[in-house]
């Protein structure tokens, strides 16, 4: 087996310097009736090159090279080569977490610049290290919120992710956190009115999405007005991470649970993703997560140390703020790279690039169909509404190797034949004008 | 100090490179876009109230700035490629590069998880094969890719145990878990609901049985046990564990952390166990990525699988793999879309390289390479359970200490000889404990090389503790003020005139 | 003051025990800190000085000692109730947790809020780092409570 560096004398040897016979005697202590006596079914031994062409394989029975109008939680965007360079570094590749900060200081500095750069962009003073993806960072800044204000209740928007809503209730189920939905209005922003009405004087927060799950940006400062009149704290969730490059960010939230997939992590069929959880250096202490900080060696040079790390698991067990362990640090460092070759005015252009795609897009299919929720600010992501069935749209679209948007018929059957539809600046004119050529017809 | 000047990994000491903010100016790009083929978009005007104004103090720099930042970071770090990276319970074994090229194969790493099922039917077919083979080494019934990391597999699994205990009427309100279990057992039970109870370990550092049987009851819903042990120990009793748990109703979970200690040799379903999660980071060589990505696939007996997250993958009668949505009694999802797909497809990759005889051989060698440092340090460092080790093996600093030298010290000293260290003062059970697990990666000359400084520092740990206190020496910084940094935490960079009124 | 399996991670018990040795060293030099006569003291290591109906409470050197650099005390609010024996709060280290357990009952009038910013007050003068002033109770609960030589004696035994 090719990975495994040793001779069948190397291996004598040291069965002998050990004083066992044979390898069977070092297994001894598993019980004999459990030990397994066949082969393991699993494929054969294969050759490096067989590993490339079965992959090749598999690859090619996707969708490779179709032209691609999904976001809904995942984002197509361009990955600019230095990122995979860069974390091809068996340095950065095979670490292992930092707990070892004199031969970390790598990974460490990396996460701090990432947990710098994060704050700038959402407009929060803490950032952690990360967690597994938006999901779970959303479920997980709910439970954060309980800790901080002691109250036992959460309120979200039924326009949240609709797959981030059932884990927020998978995380919730056993912590007595019942979660309360609150709706959306025809200018696809929350509906104030309910909101007010669901919030009670257990509601220990708030969650929104913003842009949410329909591509509408919400106004968070009116949010945020309500919710803390209420003594919540808002959570706002961000799934399009790009959309900060033109958008707001959501300083009057206490804590933003952002997806950092858009900033130069592979849609990868859904994973590995970033979570990044953020918030005021007042809440930190009840934040999960890993998280980097600044310090001194004794020579007086700067370095980087996990720290505050009673908050974790290893220390608290179970009192700990949270479970999670191995967290994505690839991945975010990952989004600290293109978040660099972007940096301040390349994020910027690159949104307003993505707003131009899709904002041409819904003027187009605007003529095939009606664009929902008109009159609030949209970001990469838009809502069309067709005669026909988007399933039936989409069957068409993917004949012609066009990958339409994402059916809301499941999840919200109110809208009827509705999609959401998203455009990047990987999208040309050339592929939206025949995607709308499709839909029209 | 005569080994003063002993180190493998190349050091950057003259290298001070700053964080990327202090290489910003306003100006330098590390990009270019193509030029915009649809008319211009005026987002201050579009999005009103609701635009961003700037953009604070992201970075301006150029490519090539970009590339030696990053270049020189990494080489800061310690790495498995650089060398051996003794850990225990942390498995770092080699990470092979061809799955790293086949997970960026466009048609996997490009596809978008709401593509419809008739064009990702490779991606699934992944997924499908990865579970099949996983299913045949742990010997369960069921399994889900979904869980993205080792705790979130714990936490998955122990959910599965809640919602059947509650369909048979009570989900019970405690779990027990070992004193010499991993910190995330007792957090994840907590998240679920549940009470810790702990459970001691005997004389031989396994399980005590009897207390175990006096801890069971009706109101306990299951054992967590991670097995091998976090000593390195299998639990030779461990039928008797399953009996005494299901006899009282309650289920036997398994920690796999230590899985890579059992692949082809042994099934956890074959001893008892009821459910289960994989390390795929750890057991079936996915990067570790200086902390993550894991992936934490969970394993489970039949009577668990309706329990399963949603959606779960099905073959249909025409061969095709679909996505099964309708699963009334699921727990739920843990995690958006399936997983960490990328690592499914890594350790794919890892088991074909393998095959049956491939995963056998690493497993023995795994096991062969932990008893080999055993035998050789033996007599230099304190063995503080003589049960038989598998994977790893767990010393004390007992004999050390006596000169004021502590675990953490020798560990910091084991840098300056170019290594990683072992995993430091865990398991919990043991004072001082030194884990150290080499994994089936290590060649006889990379195994000597350890001894070797151990059976040194050992020495030194004699003649000059004080400088064994103070390693390491050869780093790029020494040790650094943990203290500063919990009292008053720097968790940001800021611009030396800080614009507070900006921000 | 208590310090559980639970809560202690094993790393830190060896900054611990390190920091003990070095401790010892310095004791064989330096005094040793005196226990104040007109404190009372628990057995998880708080300090109680009963002022009329009022209290003090904090932990003791051999607390701050064994715990080693303290980074971080939560304490609860003002007008809050505290209950002998519950856990009022925690103090922390860089790798330990310690709950701080209630020397005796009453209404919390005034926290010490230099802590907040100077946790390492309690390394430099444990016995002087009040955390919390309390209207008791009860005072007598105090004299369930070890006096000085006793307590003196039990971490004697204790090591």
């Amino acid at each position: 087996m090719r990975y495994l560096p040793k001779s069948p004398a190397d291996r004598a040897q040291m069965l002998r310097e050990i004083g066992c016979k044979s390898v069977d005697d070092l297994f001894a202590p598993i019980p004999a009736e459990y030990r397994l006596n066949r082969d393991l079914k699993v494929p054969r031994q294969m050759a490096e090159s067989e590993i490339i062409d079965y992959f090749q394989e598999r690859a090619g029975s996707n969708a490779a090279g179709f032209a691609l109008f999904l976001g809904a939680g995942a984002y197509h965007h361009y990955r600019p080569v230095v990122i995979d360079a860069m974390v091809s570094r068996g340095e950065f590749l095979t670490s292992y977490t930092p707990y070892q900060a004199e031969i970390a200081q790598g990974t460490l500095q990396a996460i701090f610049e990432f947990q710098t750069m994060v704050c700038e962009l959402t407009g929060m003073e803490v950032a952690n290290a990360s967690m597994y993806d938006g999901s779970t960072g959303a479920a997980e800044a709910m439970l954060m919120a309980v800790r901080v204000t002691g109250r036992k209740a959460a309120v979200v928007a039924r326009s949240v992710h609709p797959e981030y809503r059932e884990v927020m209730h998978t995380y919730t189920q056993h912590q007595g956190l019942p979660i309360t939905e609150f709706a959306f209005l025809e200018n696809g922003r929350v509906d104030m009115a309910d909101l007010e009405k669901k919030i009670t004087s257990d509601t220990a927060c708030v969650l929104i999405q913003s842009p949410n799950f329909f591509g509408t940006i919400e106004d968070v400062a009116a949010v945020a007005d309500l919710v803390h009149k209420k003594g919540a704290l808002l959570v706002v969730s961000i799934a399009e991470a790009l959309s900060l490059g033109i958008v707001k960010p959501p300083v009057e939230a206490d804590i933003v649970s952002m997806e950092t997939q858009s900033f130069g992590v592979p849609l990868g069929y859904g994973g590995p993703y970033a979570g990044v959880m953020a918030t005021k250096e007042k809440f930190v202490r009840q934040m999960p997560g890993r998280l980097v900080g600044e310090t001194r060696d004794k020579d007086g040079k700067r370095g980087f140390v996990l720290t505050l790390s009673t908050r974790e698991q290893h220390i608290r067990r179970e009192k700990a703020t949270s479970n999670i362990c191995t967290n994505q640090a690839l991945i975010a460092t990952m989004a600290t790279i293109y978040m660099t070759i972007y940096g301040r005015e390349g994020l910027k252009e690159l949104a307003a690039q993505n707003l131009a795609k899709a904002t041409y897009a819904a003027n187009e299919l605007a003529k095939k169909g009606k664009i929902l929720f008109p009159g609030s600010p949209r970001f990469n992501e838009f809502v069309v509404q067709t005669k026909a069935d988007p399933f039936e749209i989409n069957r068409r679209l993917q004949a012609k190797k066009i990958i339409g948007g994402f059916p809301l018929k499941w999840q919200y059957p109110e809208l009827g034949n509705a999609a959401v539809w998203c455009c990047t600046e990987l999208n040309s004119k050339e592929q939206i004008d025949a995607a709308v050529q499709v839909v029209g017809q | 100090m005569s080994d003063r000047d002993i180190r493998k990994a190349v050091r950057h000491v003259n290298q001070n490179e700053g964080l990327i903010f202090e290489r910003s100016s306003p100006g330098k790009k590390g990009y270019r876009l193509p030029p915009l083929d649809v008319p211009e978009v005026d987002y201050k005007k579009a999005l009103g109230t609701a635009a961003r104004a700037d953009l604070g103090s992201m970075p301006e720099v150029s490519e090539m700035e970009i590339i030696r930042h990053f270049t020189r970071l990494s080489t800061w770090n310690y790495a498995i490629d650089l060398g051996m990276y003794p850990l225990g319970s942390c498995t770092m074994k080699y990470n092979a590069r061809v799955n790293e090229v086949v997970a960026r194969f466009p048609g996997l790493a490009n596809a978008h998880p709401f593509q419809s099922a008739d064009v990702s039917q490779g991606a699934m077919r992944v997924m499908k094969t990865l579970s099949d083979c996983l299913l045949d080494i742990t010997g369960m019934d069921a399994i889900t890719l979904q869980p993205a990391a080792g705790a979130h597999g714990e936490m998955t699994g122990i959910l599965l145990m809640h919602a059947y205990l509650q369909s048979k009427g009570n989900p019970r309100k405690k779990i027990l878990i070992p004193d010499s279990a991993h910190g995330t057992n007792p957090a994840t039970a907590a998240i679920c609901g549940y009470a810790v109870e702990n459970l001691k370990s005997n004389s031989r550092g396994m399980v005590d049985v009897s207390a175990l049987a006096a801890q069971m009851n009706e109101d306990v819903a299951g054992l967590m046990l991670t097995n091998p042990n976090t000593l390195g120990i299998f639990e030779q009793e461990i039928h008797k564990i399953a009996e005494i748990l299901h006899q009282k109703g309650g289920l036997l979970y398994m920690d796999g952390a230590n899985m890579n200690a059992l692949v082809g040799k042994t099934r956890p379903g074959d001893f008892g166990v009821d459910v289960m999660h994989l390390n795929l980071h750890k057991t079936f060589s996915t990067p570790h990525g200086g902390g993550g990505p894991g992936s934490g696939p969970v394993a489970c007996k039949k009577i668990l699988e309706p329990f399963l997250p949603k959606p779960v993958i099905v073959e249909k009668a025409d061969g095709t793999l679909a996505f099964d949505y309708d699963r009334p009694k699921s727990v739920g999802r843990v995690r958006m879309f399936y997983g960490n797909f990328g690592m499914h497809v890594r350790a794919l990759a890892y088991i074909m390289a393998n095959g049956p005889d491939g995963l056998r051989q690493t497993t023995e060698d795994a096991v062969l390479n932990a008893n080999y440092i055993r035998k050789k340090l033996e007599g230099d460092y304190d063995l503080p359970y003589q049960s038989p080790s598998m994977h790893e093996v767990v010393f004390s600093d007992h004999i050390q200490e006596q000169k004021g030298v502590k675990t953490g010290d020798v560990a910091k000293r084991l840098i300056d000889y170019g290594f990683h260290p072992y995993t430091v003062s865990f398991p919990l059970v043991v004072h001082g404990a030194i884990m150290i697990e080499p994994t089936e990666s290590e060649s006889l000359e990379e195994l000597d090389l350890l001894v070797d400084a151990m059976k040194s520092i050992a020495r030194e740990a004699e003649d000059d503790p004080e400088m064994v206190r103070n390693a390491p020496h050869t780093t790029r910084v020494k040790r650094l003020d943990e203290t500063a940094a919990a009292r008053k935490p720097i968790l940001r960079w800021r611009p030396a005139a800080t614009k507070t009124a900006a921000e | 003051m208590q310090r559980g399996p639970d809560s202690v991670l094993q790393t830190a018990k060896e900054s611990i025990s390190s920091l003990k040795i070095q401790l010892l060293h310095k004791r064989q030099d330096s005094k040793q800190m005196a226990y104040p006569k007109d404190y009372k003291y628990t057995k998880e290591h708080e300090w109680l000085q009963v002022k009329g109906n009022t209290g003090l409470v904090g932990i003791t050197d051999h607390a701050q000692e064994s715990l080693g650099d303290i980074v971080f005390v939560e304490l609860p609010k003002v007008g809050s109730h505290m209950e002998v024996g519950k856990s009022f709060g925690t103090v922390e280290s860089v790798k330990a947790v310690s709950e701080l357990y209630a020397p005796a009952s009453g209404k919390v009038i005034e926290i010490n809020e230099s802590l907040n910013q100077g946790p390492e007050a309690i390394n430099k003068d444990a016995h002087g780092a009040w955390m919390v002033k309390l209207e008791l109770s009860d005072p007598k609960q105090a004299d369930a409570l070890m006096p000085a030589d006793d307590y003196e004696k039990y971490i004697a035994e204790e090591k």
